[in-house]
């Protein structure tokens, strides 16, 4: 099996990238944004952790297979929140009178 | 050795006012539960049976990774320290499901001990899962497509696929825990602004796909046996083959089954419900085509196609009866009672641990090179029956009729059964008591076993000497031939050989 061989350059931007967010959610973090505060830390952190996959662990170069594999614990873990979701975002669906509210 | 915190469990359940004080059965039957489900059934097979033959069955040499391998053995070791460790230190009384916010705020037991324990083996479960992975994809023999692998194989990929999706959550759950009752961080306990449905959500995301960790690798097992046994190939090969995945998939998609009536929303317990009713096609697929394959075979009743038998036949009860409990309705009636005890009892022993024993004894002559006494064994395979079935049905019938589980004192009309179910456990740690002495004997006295005493299909069994040397082939083998080729069809011609 053959490795590209990733250049310097390309890890120095990836770890400047990493260090930037890093910056930027201490910052963001000391602005009042109400729930924004929130869905922006998580985004940054999921860009961080992309970056890191990609470059870091080299799942960039690898085959098909590989980022199968990674595509696959992703997509498990959304399997996890949408039917945790499901349950916490249906419970007060049931109209009228129910066994503990009558 | 570990089922016997249930034995004295049994025991304890002769009398309706109970042997022992109730806050040492709560301790037995949880230390009963975390060893079995997390210590034998989930590494049972996978690390046994299956650590040993699969390489020899794709025709590889080792495992992808075999110093991994020692790891996930040493961590295994590490992690049964901290469990053993927890019992001897006085107990848990959780139940092996450690539900919040009980675990994580009430009980004054060694939670956090078992739960790092759990923790723990968790890694040897993942990295055994890797493993396996990675040596089907990577070191299959020349002519090994994935349309001739051993269904034990499948079962095993299936498997592992399950521990390496799932495991982490369990981990992430016990982390969770740990926090909470430690750093009394709110997460599952309300006092904390917590919720306590989150864990269970949490838990049984890996617990119910781990039940298919304990059952897949029995199922590959059975495969063989009725295959080599009824000297035909496996009807419906592809079936059974993406069954195993279709059950590893389809079993991450069912856990809310376990929360009907803890609070869950009526909704999403309706898709639980039906998805759970889908995950028994394949199955479903699967005893029927064993049924099939048996139609009209040569079938033989060596003591390996008799524990495939009680496996067929048990594992089949204890998956309808699992209908029974995927139906919202009626799982209301019986939630918490014997009929679930009964129900999971029919599956992990009746099916796991009969394939498990029907595994150990068909490949024991490769594995140590000697023939075990097969009157012996035979008769210990009839004692496993009668025995297990005279434990568990009658818990059904105590389920149905509203004996709860996890008590340690019941009322009076339920004795009868009770001490039918005490006899059947008694009668059941005879049965497994008589395979650990004579396989035991004939590891080191019994008579020298051929190469092949079954006359079996699978490179395993083509391989020499045995039993194998630790690299298992000196030449790389060929696989030229459809798997489970009993028919006899014509060997493809190697070109350019």
């Amino acid at each position: 099996m053959t490795h590209q061989v990733v250049p310097v350059r390309a890890y120095v931007a990836v770890f400047l990238a990493l260090i930037i967010l890093t910056i930027t959610t201490v910052v963001v973090s000391r602005i009042e944004l109400g729930e924004y505060n929130f869905i922006v830390a998580i985004t940054i952190a999921v860009i961080k952790a992309v970056l890191v996959i990609l470059f870091f662990m080299h799942v960039k170069q690898s085959s098909s297979m590989t980022k199968l594999f990674v595509g696959a614990g992703f997509f498990w873990m959304a399997i996890l929140l949408v039917f945790i979701l499901s349950d916490y975002f249906s419970r007060g669906w049931l109209p009228g009178a129910t066994w503990w509210r009558s | 050795m570990w089922a016997a915190p249930s034995r004295w469990g049994w025991l304890n359940l002769l009398t309706p006012k109970g042997l022992f004080a109730h806050d040492t059965y709560n301790k037995l039957f949880t230390m009963h539960g975390i060893i079995m489900v997390f210590f034998f059934l989930v590494p049972s097979i996978p690390a046994t049976l299956g650590n040993f033959l699969v390489p020899p069955m794709v025709g590889a040499r080792d495992l992808a990774f075999p110093r991994i391998n020692l790891l996930s053995w040493y961590i295994y070791i590490v992690g049964g320290i901290f469990a053993i460790t927890a019992i001897v230190r006085g107990g848990v009384d959780t139940g092996w499901t450690f539900y919040a916010p009980f675990s994580s705020t009430y009980s004054n037991t060694h939670v956090i001990l078992a739960a790092i324990g759990v923790f723990v083996s968790g890694f040897s479960s993942i990295l055994t899962g890797l493993n396996f992975i990675v040596t089907v994809h990577k070191m299959r023999a020349p002519g090994m497509t994935w349309s001739r692998l051993p269904l034990f194989v499948w079962a095993h990929y299936a498997t592992s696929l399950i521990q390496v999706l799932g495991t982490p959550v369990i981990a992430i759950t016990i982390v969770l825990l740990g926090m909470e009752r430690v750093l009394h961080a709110g997460i599952f306990d309300p006092a904390l602004g917590g919720d306590p449905i989150l864990f269970q959500h949490l838990f049984w995301f890996y617990s119910h796909p781990a039940v298919y960790i304990m059952i897949l690798p029995g199922m590959g097992v059975i495969s063989e046996i009725v295959a080599c046994f009824s000297r035909k190939s496996i009807f419906g090969y592809g079936f059974v083959a993406f069954s195993s995945v279709a059950i590893a998939v389809l079993g991450f998609l069912v856990w809310g089954h376990h929360l009907f009536v803890a609070g869950q929303s009526m909704y999403a317990s309706m898709v639980f419900s039906f998805i759970s009713f889908l995950v028994a096609v394949p199955s479903a697929i699967k005893v029927f085509n064993w049924t099939a394959t048996m139609y009209r075979g040569s079938v033989s009743y060596d003591t390996p196609m008799l524990y495939a038998f009680g496996f067929i036949g048990l594992f089949t009860i204890g998956g309808l009866t699992g209908l029974f409990l995927a139906t919202m309705a009626v799982d209301v009636h019986v939630t918490d009672t014997y009929f679930v005890i009964a129900h999971f009892h029919y599956v992990m022993v009746g099916g796991m641990v009969m394939a498990y024993l029907g595994g150990v004894h068909f490949w024991f002559p490769k594995i140590t090179g000697r023939l075990y006494p097969e009157g012996w064994a035979k008769f210990a395979a009839l004692v496993v029956f009668v025995g297990f079935n005279l434990t568990f049905f009658p818990q059904f019938v105590l389920g149905y009729l509203g004996m709860p589980r996890r008590y340690a004192a019941y009322a009076d009309e339920f004795q009868i059964l009770n001490v039918m179910s005490t006899a059947g456990a008694s009668i059941l740690g005879v049965g497994y008591l008589i395979p650990m002495i004579y396989l035991a004997w004939a590891w080191r006295y019994g008579p020298k076993s051929p190469q092949n005493p079954w006359g079996a299909k699978g490179l395993e069994w083509e391989q020499s000497p045995t039993p194998p040397p630790t690299f298992n082939f000196d030449v790389p083998p060929v696989m030229n031939e459809p798997a489970y080729n009993y028919s006899g069809e014509e060997k493809e011609v190697e070109i350019g050989r």
